[in-house]
This record gives structure tokens, C-alpha cells and sequence, in this order.
């Protein structure tokens, strides 16, 4: 007879099990793959019976994919750089000032963000050809930072709501000026909440497909999630089922690992401002 | 150290509303004066506006001789603690203390010194390494008024200092605010809602209404000389009870029986035009018991049944019902509604009297008082004066 205590334990251990197979079970499948010999690809088989890192090894041998690898960490680095700094102020602004057409610059930030990006792809395709951007790096970078930025403003001016005004009075009167009151007192209180937003903006840029497939053309811009759906076989009887899932890991795991190593931060970050007690 | 003068001090807002109405009041050197009043009476923003926090629409403020209007708050060299602290978390006591001779390039020795000589007078200086979270409030009231103190600043400006602390710690600060001041013998401004802090703190005290400052003096001439009806409620704890009162000849007639008009108070109220309906305030302390009071100079006794006792060992209050009902007045209701009396939903008017221990009143039963109607003030409920001010004696 096991006690209320054990069985609630059980009960929830079941649970966490099923939700855990059920999030992994896709990972787990595309890592997999990218360790199953091309002979086995196809036998469905749960754990590869004939291990290899042949997938990886070729890969990386053409410029097909390190290039677009390249493209990728480029054009995410840049934009989200760009997206936290202008969304930092952006955020600062709202959080604290009281300017005219405040309102409307909310509304218009959330519209941006629920404004279905497939509908743009045209236009965009359209305007970028003209202005000469297309299938370049800054073909991209604008339209994920302008894609982001919502996102980073919402995030941002929550974080820059929790600081107390009083922290900036307070700096303000003991001989700060405007800027050094930002930087050396409200900037390090919301160094998690940039930190936080820089990861989602980053990852936001970093797994968009859809506007790396339209908006490039050739290697010169193209990111990972659009060169892997350019991928062929060694020869054309093969498929690239393979190299595919070695590309997929090799993307994601760069992002999971970061995730972890700061997910203490993020979560910190996320109820920051607890500062009076 | 320095005197300050505010001069016609006037805060309107974009939108309008007029927060600070025409302030004027010269603090002098080392002086401690306490700015008082109900929440949204302009305190707070009148200490911003000195701080340079806000801006000022209307008149000077001065601040040792020179006008400092459009001069950034840095410039003004005052220090001022919050009503939240506002310690930077992620710096520790030591730099919190520092933050403000940091940004003014002072010396890294002299930096130490002073904010260990601070943290000495404070009882801080085991505490200099930790982050304010590891604080208690106490300790980081404290942490606050060290980063005042270290700056010598030409004056501290306090905005409810102590509102965050529970009332034990709030009473020891208190006195320890008090002497630190006197020590120091800096300026200082200091704003509160709580008017037992002002009466034991200030050398002066201004009390404000609706942006409008009622009366400015000693916190003993505040209590014994208020000049409307709305510094008589707000000075004193219990407050002033009021009662209506209609003027027949030579008598006050209230529902606690007929007081005697003298003279003196008859000159008074027909100098001032005064209405038939007045409103008469009288103190707690100034009934008693009519058992223990022996001769009875200038008094009339009146009979009333305890509702309820409460001793405090050197005095019994009694509160009882006065049946004429509360007397009318918009700034009584103002003071009803920001003590929270008018929340309470107590039925009819009551009355407080403090009397002394040796009193037999009980609870339920009914108990003879005498009032000391020498004491008493009268009021116009239209506007609410107090036409018993002795300045008014000479109008």
C-alpha cells in the first residue's frame, strides 16, 4: 500500500515521463538519422545499428554548408545586435517617458507582430530586388530586425517596468547625469532582461526558413534552415536524408546548449526587480 | 549646509491640474522643517520640485542664495532619501554609500574614509560588503540615510523616510533622524503623512491641503493654535472631536449641552461676522472626568454613555456617541476620509476624551464629563476658519 505522498510522486513522475518522451521523441529521431549509415536510412530502426559520422563529415566537406553556416550566425549576430540595442530604447521609452502617439507606437509594434509574415514575402521579394538587396546579407537583416523588434520592445519595457523610478531619482540627485544614470545604474538592473531578449531574438532570427528561402537566391546570403532544403544526395540516386538530419543537429545543438547554460539567467531575468522587500 | 527659499512655488501639470499652488516659505540654515498633509496634497511634488526632480512652473526656489530653477538635480548638491530607499541592488552598501562622491571624482582614500566614518555612526560598518538585499529594512533605511550623509550636502531632503519601517523600528528611527539632524545640523526638508512624525521631528511644520499650504509653525502652536478646521483634525491623535453648534445669545448650544460664550469670544465672533451654526472643536484632553475634577473654573459638565474604554496606563480614552450628528463641513470630510474614518462605517458622531487613569468609567454605563470650554475653538463651517485664532484677535 503506498502512501497519499508516494502515489502523488508516481503520478506526476508518469506524467513528467510522458511529456518528456512526447517533446524528445522528434529530437531524439533526427539525431538518430544523422548517425545511421546510408544503407540503414531507411529501416525505420529507433537506434542505429550501424553507426557513422559520415553524414557530418559530409557536410562539412562542401562550402554548401559551411558557407550558409557562416550566412546564419552573420546575419542573426548582426540583426539581433541591432533589434536589443533599438529595442532597449525603444523599451526605455515607453516604460518611462510620457510622449505623444505612445499608444499608437504600442499598437503599431503589436500589429507588426501579428501581421502574418507570408503575406510580406512578395513585396518584400519585390522591393528588395529593386533596391538591391536581395539575396545579401541586409536582405535579411532588416526584415528579421524589424520582425523582432515587437518582441524585443514587449520583453524589454516589462523588464525596464520593474526597476523602480526611484533608482533613477536617486542617481539623478546624487550628481548623475541622464546618461550615467542609464549606465551605471539602470543598464547592469537590466542587463538579464537584454540578455533574455537578445536569446529570443536570436533564435527567432536564427530558425526563420521563410524569409531565408525567398529572400536569397544563391550561397551569398543564404542561412542553414534554407541551405538544407538545397541539399543533394552524394550521387542522384541517393537521398539526402542524411546530411539533412546531421544539419538539423548541428544547428540546434548550439542553441539547446545555450538555452541550459543560462536558462538560470533567463528564468533570474524574468522576475528581475524584486528590489524592495 | 544652506538656507532655502521657496518663493511663490507653483506646479501645474500639462493636463492642468495644479499641484503645488503658490509656496512660500523660508527654511533657514539647519533648520529641520516637516512638509504634512494627506496623500495628493502637493508634499511629495514640492520636495521633487527642491530636489529638481520636477519641474517648477511658477516662482523661485533659492537654495544658499542662488536660484537654482533650471539647475540639473546634480547641480544642486542635496542628497535625498527615498521612501523606498532606492539602494542600486546590485552595488553593495559600501557602494551605494560611495555612488555619489564616485561620480563626483572624489579622491578613493577620502571616498573610504567618509563612508567608513558613515557607516560608524550608522552601525553599518559589519554590513559594508553586502548587497542590500541581504539587508533588513532597518538596515537599509539606515544604508539610505548613510548615502545622504556622507555627501555633506547643503541639505537632506526626506520623502517618508520611515513609512516602509513597522512601528517599533519607525519610533527608533525617528529619534535616531532626529539626532542625527541635530548632530549634523543640516537643513532638511522632510515629508510625511503621519503627523505624529512632524510634531516630534520639525522645528516647523507646514501643513498642506490640495496644494495649498494651510498653516506653517511650531508643531506646539500647530496643536494649540490651528488655523482652520482642517489643521485642528490633522495635528493631534486622537484628532479634535467636532460638533455643531448654533449661537443663542450668550451661549453655544450643542448636543453636549450649552457652552458659555465670554467676552472675549463674543467680541471675536461678532468681529468676524460670525454664522448662527458654527462648528466647536474641543481636544480629548480637555474634558474629564467631572467625578475627579474639584473646582470647576470655566467648565460646564455634560452626561454621556461609555461605548467604549481603553486604557493606555497614564490615560483612559472614552469614546461615546454624540447625538446631534457629525458636524458638516467639506474639509471634516476630507480628514474623515483620509484617516479611514469614514470607512469604518460607525453609526452617528463619535466623541474621544482622554481622561485621567484614576477615572471610574466603564463601558455601558453613563459617566459625567466636564469640559474645559476655555479651551475650546470655533469655527466657520463655511471655509472652515477658526475664528477663536488668537491672530485674529486683532482683526
Amino acid at each position: 500500500m503506498m502512501s497519499h505522498r508516494g502515489r502523488t510522486l508516481t503520478g506526476w513522475g508518469v506524467v513528467n515521463l510522458i511529456v518528456v518522451l512526447y517533446a524528445l521523441f522528434p529530437v531524439w529521431w533526427i539525431v538518430a538519422l544523422s548517425f545511421k549509415d546510408p544503407s540503414t536510412l531507411s529501416d525505420g530502426d529507433f537506434i542505429p545499428r550501424k553507426w557513422t559520422w559520415a553524414n557530418y563529415r559530409g557536410i562539412f566537406q562542401t562550402s554548401e554548408f559551411t558557407r550558409a553556416l557562416i550566412n546564419s550566425i552573420g546575419i542573426a549576430v548582426i540583426a539581433t545586435t541591432i533589434a536589443v540595442v533599438l529595442g532597449t530604447m525603444a523599451a526605455y521609452a515607453v516604460a518611462r517617458l510620457r510622449f505623444p502617439g505612445k499608444r499608437l507606437l504600442i499598437g503599431m509594434s503589436l500589429l507588426i507582430a501579428m501581421f502574418p509574415p507570408i503575406s510580406l514575402v512578395s513585396p518584400l521579394f519585390n522591393i528588395e530586388r529593386v533596391l538591391g538587396i536581395f539575396d545579401t546579407w541586409p536582405g535579411l537583416i532588416i526584415p528579421y530586425m524589424t520582425f523582432s523588434l515587437p518582441l524585443a520592445i514587449y520583453t524589454l519595457s516589462a523588464f525596464f517596468r520593474e526597476i523602480p523610478w526611484d533608482l533613477e531619482k536617486a542617481a539623478k540627485v546624487d550628481g548623475a547625469t541622464a546618461a550615467q544614470a542609464f549606465r551605471l545604474v539602470i543598464a547592469p538592473l537590466a542587463a538579464p532582461g537584454v540578455f533574455t531578449t537578445g536569446i529570443l531574438v536570436f533564435i527567432f532570427c536564427w530558425n526563420d526558413f521563410l524569409f531565408a528561402i525567398s529572400l536569397t537566391s544563391t550561397t551569398a546570403a543564404r542561412t542553414v534552415p534554407a541551405a538544407i532544403a538545397f541539399f543533394t544526395g552524394s550521387s542522384q540516386f541517393q537521398q539526402p536524408t542524411g546530411s539533412i538530419a546531421a544539419a538539423a543537429v548541428v544547428i540546434t545543438v548550439p542553441i539547446v546548449i545555450f538555452v541550459l547554460l543560462f536558462q538560470r539567467r533567463i528564468v533570474a531575468g524574468l522576475t528581475a526587480g524584486a528590489v524592495k522587500g | 549646509m544652506a538656507e532655502i527659499v521657496l518663493d511663490g512655488i507653483t506646479k501645474r501639470y500639462p493636463d492642468g491640474a495644479l499641484a503645488v499652488s503658490d509656496f512660500n516659505l523660508s527654511i533657514a540654515d539647519g533648520e529641520f522643517v516637516i512638509l504634512v498633509g494627506p496623500s495628493g496634497c502637493g508634499k511629495s511634488t514640492t520636495l521633487n520640485m527642491i530636489a529638481g526632480l520636477e519641474d517648477i512652473t511658477e516662482g523661485t526656489l533659492r537654495i544658499d542664495g542662488q536660484v537654482v530653477n533650471d539647475r540639473a538635480p546634480k547641480d544642486r548638491d542635496i542628497a535625498m532619501v527615498f521612501q523606498s530607499y532606492a539602494l542600486y541592488p546590485h552595488m553593495n552598501v559600501r557602494d551605494n554609500m560611495g555612488f555619489a562622491l564616485r561620480l563626483a571624482k572624489t579622491d578613493k582614500a577620502v571616498i573610504n574614509t567618509k563612508v567608513e566614518e558613515a557607516a560608524r555612526i550608522l552601525d553599518l560598518t559589519q554590513h559594508l560588503d553586502r548587497k542590500p538585499a541581504n539587508l533588513s529594512g532597518g538596515q537599509r533605511q539606515r544604508v539610505a540615510m548613510g548615502r545622504a550623509i556622507v555627501r555633506d550636502p547643503k541639505a537632506f531632503l526626506m520623502d517618508e523616510p520611515l513609512s516602509n519601517l513597522d512601528a517599533k523600528l519607525r519610533v527608533q528611527m525617528r529619534t535616531q533622524i532626529a539626532a542625527l539632524q541635530r548632530r549634523l545640523g543640516t537643513t532638511t526638508v522632510y515629508v510625511t503623512h503621519d503627523q505624529v512624525e512632524a510634531m516630534t521631528l520639525g522645528d516647523r511644520v507646514v501643513v498642506m491641503r490640495g496644494g495649498l499650504v494651510q498653516q506653517v509653525g511650531t508643531p506646539q502652536y500647530l496643536y494649540d493654535a490651528p488655523v482652520n478646521l482642517f489643521v485642528a483634525g490633522f495635528i493631534g491623535s486622537p484628532g479634535m472631536n467636532f460638533l455643531g453648534a448654533t449661537l443663542e445669545h450668550n451661549l453655544l448650544r450643542t448636543s453636549l449641552g450649552d457652552l458659555p460664550v465670554d467676552d472675549r469670544l463674543r467680541r471675536l465672533l461678532e468681529q468676524q461676522d460670525a454664522p448662527r451654526e458654527l462648528i466647536v472643536g474641543i481636544r480629548p484632553e480637555d474634558f474629564e472626568d467631572a467625578a475627579l475634577i474639584d473646582d470647576q473654573p470655566t467648565g460646564i459638565t455634560c452626561t454621556a454613555t461609555v461605548e467604549v474604554r481603553e486604557s493606555v496606563g497614564s490615560d483612559v480614552f472614552v469614546h461615546f456617541t454624540e447625538e446631534g450628528g457629525p458636524a458638516g463641513s467639506a474639509e471634516l470630510a476630507e480628514l474623515a476620509a483620509d484617516s479611514g474614518r469614514a470607512d469604518t462605517g460607525m453609526q452617528g458622531h463619535q466623541v474621544v476624551a482622554r481622561l485621567s487613569p484614576a477615572t471610574r468609567a466603564a463601558e455601558g454605563e453613563p459617566l459625567e464629563l466636564w469640559i474645559d470650554t476655555g479651551r475650546i475653538h470655533v469655527f466657520d463651517p463655511a471655509g472652515g476658519a477658526n475664528l477663536t485664532h488668537p491672530e485674529r484677535a486683532g482683526a
